[in-house]
């Protein structure tokens, strides 16, 4: 089968994200169809499409749609946010799009309104993406004075307001209902659930459907050739292609457009150019950092939702990040609970308090005081503010967000996989690995230095 | 002395308003074209200015800024250097950028040189896993460092001072 681009589809255009390529390549096609459909048509083909959320948790984007009260439902204004926020460690996929088709994606945005009749749109850009904003702001400018945005667009009747909104710099803004208080002006602080879904109450206590970039970006392919074509690519259930950022010991880390279950190993050697300086594969982490790590004899695995879930780690937002044999474990486990005590953001007592004392305990390890008790008693404390990710150590759900989680799984994973190198941490006040921390940029990778 | 938008910014600060049913939703873009307008950070005056124009508290604006590590609460340097620290750069050398830029500039992570020019933080991931290590300075990324690269970009921002 010949590779299908659906967001990469414009890789070898030059100039891409200008109006005038965009067009030339098709952007915006997809609008009269869709403006001749009815908007539940719309959803429905999603549906059929089994195209599920590309964020991290993988909920079926068709059914998250069908949650918003349309027609005679609808008593309120419907809001559509994107969340661009891109916060995981190891993830920068939906910067691609951004930079390079920031088009594709207002076509999905305007499609994803009027299915959910929506005429205000936002999307929520993380603050560091300075560059990135720009050029979506370009876009959008651009595509309100071609008409595809603002009133009465290409004379269907329908409005639709689209504001970039930009963060300022919290990973917890990227779980969908600490974005919503963001982008009200308020703290970054993860609502309560119930209610589950933005749906039900959401921006400006409004029904509102959140959906990552590259989830909607995948909206005006289905709609051009079916949410059926789009079900027979990849694999029941893990239908579509995906973006999979790869990070790390690889000769070429980069963005790769993948059918879903490819094999983790196929994607590195075939893709990726394999393993740096013919490096020994040690571990690879498969889906951003709030995902178990995978040690190179568990890697022989395909990369989709469910065939991770059924060993023990998980999709997540497609970021693989492949270490090799001169990482030592340690390293890995304190630079992750580094991020995770930084980053959470104070409302629950397990989190805010479990962090730093899981990171206080490996820093100690690092430190060479580390005592051998350490390790349980810091898996106690995992299971404590998280548990892990097949339910066999504590009960999931301690805290608000998934932060909780999103700490305590790499840590559990970490500590269980590779427990010789922190006992013998422990026990010798030193890494058992040759680590190497020298800066390792590959000569062809380094591009001029421009001033701007 | 009190703060006062330049004519421009306050079109882009009533323009801003249209954007959202509410002022309070505002506060993000605002505090991040105030950082711009008034010297790189913002200051008490520049809190109590946001409160008033948003008809906000100034607890309120502080509560919403003091969460996001963009806006500063201090004055920094001409250049902040922002290091990302998180796991696919550090397996591939960050900490060792910092230690470079740490020696060449004479100050630690967290501070300023004295003639006002650089400052150096870490960061958390900035989304540039691929081309690691990075450093942001001010709006823009440098990718796939090395350090004769790094001498090089420190050059280039002392002639730009």
């Amino acid at each position: 089968m010949a590779e299908i681009k659906i967001l990469m589809a414009k890789e070898n255009v030059k100039n891409s994200h200008q109006i005038d390529v965009a067009l030339a390549n098709g952007a915006y096609s997809n609008l009269e169809k869709a403006f001749k459909m009815k908007s539940v048509e719309i959803t429905e083909e999603v549906k059929k499409s089994g195209l599920r959320g590309r964020g991290g948790a993988g909920f079926p984007a068709g059914i998250k749609w069908s949650f918003m009260p349309t027609g005679d439902r609808k008593k309120k204004p419907n809001y559509v946010v994107i969340n661009a926020d891109e916060s995981e460690p190891g993830t920068f996929k939906d910067r691609w799009i951004l930079e390079r088709d920031p088009h594709l994606l207002i076509e999905g945005i305007v499609i994803t309104s009027y299915a959910v009749e929506s005429n205000t749109a936002y999307v929520y850009i993380r603050g560091e993406y300075v560059k990135q904003a720009k050029i979506l702001q370009k876009a959008i400018d651009e595509a309100y004075e071609k008409g595809f945005l603002g009133k009465n667009i290409l004379g269907s009747g329908f409005d639709l307001e689209l504001t970039l909104h930009r963060g300022a710099g919290a990973y917890v803004c990227g779980e969908e209902t600490a974005l919503l208080e963001s982008l009200e002006g308020k703290r970054g602080y993860p609502r309560i659930k119930p209610p589950y879904f933005p749906a039900a109450i959401g921006l400006f206590h409004c029904p509102t459907l959140v959906n990552n970039v590259e989830t909607i970006s995948n909206v005006p392919w289905i709609l051009e050739n079916g949410g059926e074509e789009f079900a027979k690519i990849g694999k029941p259930n893990n239908t579509g292609t995906k973006l999979l950022c790869v990070s790390g010991h690889v000769n070429f880390p980069g963005v790769y457009e993948v059918p879903l279950g490819i094999n983790l190993l196929t994607l590195l050697e075939t893709y990726c150019g394999g393993i740096r300086s013919r490096n020994k594969l040690k571990a690879v982490i498969p889906g951003g950092s709030s995902m178990p790590v995978l040690k190179a004899e568990e890697c022989n695995v395909e990369m989709d939702f469910d065939s991770l879930k059924k060993a023990g780690t998980g999709l997540g937002s497609g970021a693989v990040i492949v270490m090799d044999e001169t990482t030592c474990m340690v390293d890995v486990s304190l630079n992750l609970l580094k991020f995770y005590a930084h980053e959470s953001c104070g409302q629950c007592t397990p989190c805010r308090e479990g962090m730093p004392w899981m990171k206080r305990m490996v820093q100690r390890i690092k430190d060479g005081n580390g005592r051998p008790e350490d390790i349980p008693l810091i898996l106690n404390v995992a299971d404590y503010v998280g548990g892990d990710i097949d339910f066999s150590r504590g009960k999931l759900g301690k805290t608000i967000c998934a932060l909780g989680e999103a700490g305590s799984w790499p840590t559990i994973a970490l500590l269980n996989k590779f427990r010789e190198e922190f006992e013998y941490f422990c026990n010798n006040g030193k890494s058992m690995i040759n680590r190497d921390k020298s800066i390792k940029t590959p000569e062809n990778a380094v591009p001029e230095v421009v001033a701007t | 002395m009190s703060l006062k938008f330049s004519d421009e910014a306050q079109k882009k600060f009533e323009n801003l308003l249209t954007r959202y049913p509410n002022k309070r939703a505002a506060l993000l873009p605002v505090l991040h074209l105030a950082q711009e307008e008034f010297g790189g950070w913002v200051s008490p005056e520049a809190i109590s200015y946001i409160a008033q124009l948003l008809g906000l508290t100034e607890l309120d604006v502080y509560d919403t800024m003091s969460f996001y590590t963009m806006f500063y609460n201090q004055k920094m340097g001409r250049f902040v250097i922002e290091v990302c620290r998180t796991l696919s750069c550090e397996i591939m050398g960050a900490s060792t950028v910092t230690e470079y830029l740490e020696n060449k500039l004479g100050i630690k992570s967290g501070e300023t040189t004295a003639d006002g020019l650089f400052s150096i933080r870490n960061a958390e991931c900035l989304g540039s896993c691929g081309t690691a290590p990075m450093m942001k300075v001010n709006d823009d990324f440098y990718e796939n460092l090395t350090t004769q690269k790094l001498d090089k970009i420190i050059d280039l921002l002392k002639q730009k001072a």
